[in-house]
């Protein structure tokens, strides 16, 4: 089979091949489109990430507050209202159905919509690796931290929270690798990233093998590249004798 | 808030004609891909721990090839693929079961591995110092001890599966997600039938958690 490299170097309308590859004007690629496109699935990704680090942090600390039932109850409920219902579904309830209870909601963009699906639906995951992180710690240091005269706050501020982050690093890549992966759900919704720029030009170009594989290439990259990151982190802030809680668990 | 929703829609009389058939697809898509993904999960696994580099190579590079690709593109591929690989067309849901099959496969087999090592490596030596072959070491020995621990693994796995199933939107083939797109379609309530829909896939995922707690608390070797 012969590869058709140079259908990147065409006119996304006219089909025209550009000189250069890039277009020029108000004139774009396939070239310039991917590139785009790769932007795109960044961008969602990293935004979700961060929705869902802030969520899934705050939501699964207070799932391991003591004496405080409800607050516990609030916390579980969360984890289980957004791990229990598919991805596409959520992104389909905040793009349709949460505007049509809400008309307020009919001006948001629809990149908000995905960011917040997805970072909803990831805090859930988070929030219990950070339960499973904090609560992977030996009771003792609970206890030390309060005999110190510390609050609750205090505790988990200077105690708790600095060891369970770092233990819980090894999962937390491979969080932030999934969120990169389930970002190509946005093509429900038509943000162009890069999987809807897969569909979209393997359909225009009849050359599909060449788009699918230079967006494959470039999800695989994108995840190396989250996974060396977070090897970095992990190894400036290891603490020496502690490994993660981890062992056996399922996702994707 | 809620005044404006038609809930006199969630009717089985009228859902029935357009949800039946997806429902079964899903569930039917789930079971045959755990099945299918457990069996190949465990070849690839073994072919992983055997420490033969001719077998080890091509699992390592197959299982890491697989979890690195988002679920939907390894559809898309597929899709493209089997036709130009067999020859002739075979519609999008018979390519979903097959994309399942071998995309699970690489998650299970991930979990498998996890779980034979899990077994004391001194089990496996006294089992050679009892004169018992390869084989018999790991059907009498390892295989049923390390799938007990695997088994809580498995029916998460099997949940998210489940939920992934809502994927073969992607390629166009007609689950339970697609059905209730249908009827609300149809029946002119779309927005109804998307949250009947997550109420649904809600209910079933959280009762097959209460499920596998419930399990894993029955199968646990108590150490």
């Amino acid at each position: 089979m012969a590869w058709k490299w140079q259908v990147f170097c065409k006119e996304t309308t006219t089909g025209e091949t550009v000189t250069g590859c890039f277009g020029r004007g108000g004139d774009e690629t396939y070239l310039n489109w991917i590139v785009s496109a790769w932007g795109w699935t960044l961008t969602v990704s990293l935004l979700a990430l961060v929705v869902a680090l802030v969520a899934g942090l705050a939501i699964g600390t207070i799932r391991t507050l003591p004496d405080r039932p409800w607050v516990v109850r609030f916390g579980n409920a969360w984890v289980e209202l957004f791990r229990n219902i598919p991805l596409l579904v959520q992104i389909f309830l905040w793009y349709f159905v949460i505007p049509g209870i809400f008309p307020v909601m009919r001006d948001v963009p629809s990149i908000v919509l995905v960011v917040m699906a997805l970072g909803m639906f990831t805090s859930a995951r988070i929030a219990e690796q950070v339960r499973a992180g904090i609560q992977a710690l030996p009771r003792g240091q609970r206890y030390a931290g309060l005999a110190l005269g510390l609050s609750t706050w205090q505790t988990y501020r200077y105690v708790l929270l600095p060891m369970a982050l770092r233990i819980i690093i090894p999962p937390m890549t491979s969080e932030s690798m999934n969120i990169m992966k389930n970002s190509s759900v946005a093509f429900a919704v038509s943000i162009t990233e890069l999987t809807f720029f897969a569909m979209q030009s393997g359909e225009e170009t009849a050359a599909p093998v060449e788009m699918y594989l230079a967006v494959t290439v470039l999800y695989a990259l994108s995840a190396f590249v989250i996974n060396r990151i977070m090897a970095f982190i992990e190894s400036r802030t290891r603490v020496p004798g502690f490994v993660a809680a981890g062992g056996m668990a399922g996702g994707h | 808030m809620l005044g404006n929703l038609d809930l006199t829609f969630f009717s089985w009389d009228l859902l029935a004609p357009f949800v039946f058939k997806g429902f079964v697809f899903s569930l039917w898509l789930t079971v045959v891909a755990t099945v299918g993904g457990i069996a190949l999960g465990t070849v690839l696994a073994l072919m992983r721990l055997s420490g033969v580099q001719a077998l080890v190579l091509p699992a390592a590079a197959y299982v890491n090839t697989m979890r690195s690709i988002p679920l939907v593109m390894v559809l898309l591929w597929f899709f493209l693929l089997i036709p130009f690989a067999i020859g002739r067309q075979i519609g999008a849901e018979m390519s979903a079961v097959i994309t399942f099959i071998a995309f699970e496969a690489a998650y299970f087999s991930e979990i498998v591995r996890a779980g034979i090592q899990s077994i004391p490596r001194g089990q496996v030596n006294a089992g050679y110092a009892m004169g018992m072959t390869y084989g018999q070491n790991m059907r009498l020995i390892v295989l049923p001890q390390a799938f007990r621990n695997m088994l809580p693994v498995f029916l998460t796995q099997t949940i998210i599966l489940f939920q992934d199933t809502s994927l073969v939107y992607a390629i166009g083939a007609y689950d339970m997600l697609k059905g209730f797109e249908t009827a609300g379609k149809n029946l002119g309530r779309p927005i109804e039938a998307y949250l009947l829909a997550a109420v649904l896939y809600f209910l079933m995922c959280l009762g097959l958690s209460r499920l596998v707690r419930r399990v894993q608390l029955k199968v646990q070797i108590i150490r």
